[in-house]
């Protein structure tokens, strides 16, 4: 019988599809996994509704949870909202790593220009802080470019949401 | 409440599909880049808005996109325009636009449903990017005759009805008629 764990640690192996340093579980878009007669339960979140990696996502938890022998139900939840802040501090310091600037913490309400503008984001290549916005979208609706005067060097920050 | 959800997500799937008419012919280059990620987020909202709407319905969320008739859409006149090449233009409605949206999903947010509430919070987090891109255009187009003269033709148009929306449901839904039967 399958228990809840060997569920967590079979999830912790499937990258995303799109950044694949950091894993599913480090994203943070796995919310509850349920596990009780066999059947399991993962309540997902998706990261922008936009995102087309979204079913990659699904499919490949499905697949990875049935290599385990058992019929997961994979359940989108859209009460409660994925956000940049269910990245964990790993997945932070993966995306730092493979040169993502990773979000800076949610405030209470929607971001702002004049906040996104006047906040400090360091450059995950040299490490200063005199980067600008060059742009609001990026290469994937989660990121955001900005450029580094210090390295000269362009570089894509989470968005936070 | 379907009513309110299916007016959303018709106008988000239109004007997601009018905004995907910008990628590769933007005045700036940075421009093809934030139009294609507005129009993906956009379609992306339909979706979900679709989805919810469809579980109640015993439907599913393309059906809904894609398999009713043109009278049945529930979006504004607003949206349904083809501005393409009108930057102007296609600038007021993103402002017009991104204002009624906002105030549309303040009012879901506090909704009794959770479900709705949620999602509705969600959206309204990703639009954000989407009132950041248009307010910096307003704030650089503010005194442009054009801008000014666009906005103005174009505000009446948000609460409107389509009269006609044949033309862009051939466009919308020509692919998924062409092979009758496919469930895709």
């Amino acid at each position: 019988m399958v228990t809840a764990a060997e569920v967590w640690d079979a999830l912790a192996e499937i990258p995303d599809p799109e950044i694949p340093v950091v894993s599913l579980v480090d994203l943070g878009v796995v919310r509850n996994v349920a596990v009780s007669d066999g059947h399991v339960r993962v309540d997902f979140t998706p990261t922008f509704l936009g995102c087309p990696a979204l079913e990659v996502m699904r499919d490949a938890m499905a697949d990875r949870l049935r290599a385990l022998g058992v019929e997961p139900e994979i359940r989108v939840r859209s009460d409660e909202a994925w956000s940049t802040d269910r990245i964990t501090p790993e997945g932070r310091e993966k995306l730092r790593a493979a040169g993502f600037a990773p979000p800076a913490p949610r405030a209470a309400g929607a971001p702002t220009l004049v906040e996104l503008r006047a906040a400090v984001f360091r450059c995950p290549y040299c490490g200063s802080t005199d980067t600008t916005l060059e742009n609001v979208f990026g290469p994937t609706p989660c990121r955001s470019l900005r450029y580094c005067a210090s390295c000269r060097q362009p570089f894509e920050q989470f968005k936070t949401i | 409440m379907n009513e309110r959800l299916l007016e959303l997500a018709d106008d988000d799937l239109v004007i997601g599909w009018r905004d995907s008419e910008w990628t590769g012919i933007a005045p700036l280059l940075e421009e093809d880049v934030a139009f294609s990620s507005i129009a993906q987020n956009e379609i992306g909202h339909a979706r979900a808005l679709y989805e919810l709407v469809a579980r109640d319905l015993g439907t599913t969320a393309d059906e809904l996109a894609f398999d009713r008739t043109p009278g049945d859409y529930r979006c504004s006149a607003l949206v349904a325009l083809r501005l393409v090449p009108d930057w102007a233009r296609t600038i007021a409605r993103r402002y017009l636009y991104e204002q009624a949206d906002e105030q549309r999903l303040a009012a879901l947010k506090s909704s009794e449903d959770p479900e709705v509430a949620g999602l509705a919070e969600k959206i309204d987090r990703e639009e954000a990017y989407h009132r950041m891109h248009a307010q910096m255009w307003f704030d650089r187009l503010r005194d442009e005759p054009r801008f000014v003269e666009a906005l103005e033709d174009l505000r009446p148009l948000v609460d409107q009805r389509p009269a006609d929306l044949g033309e862009l449901w051939e466009e919308m839904t020509s692919v998924r008629r062409s092979v009758a039967g496919a469930t895709w």
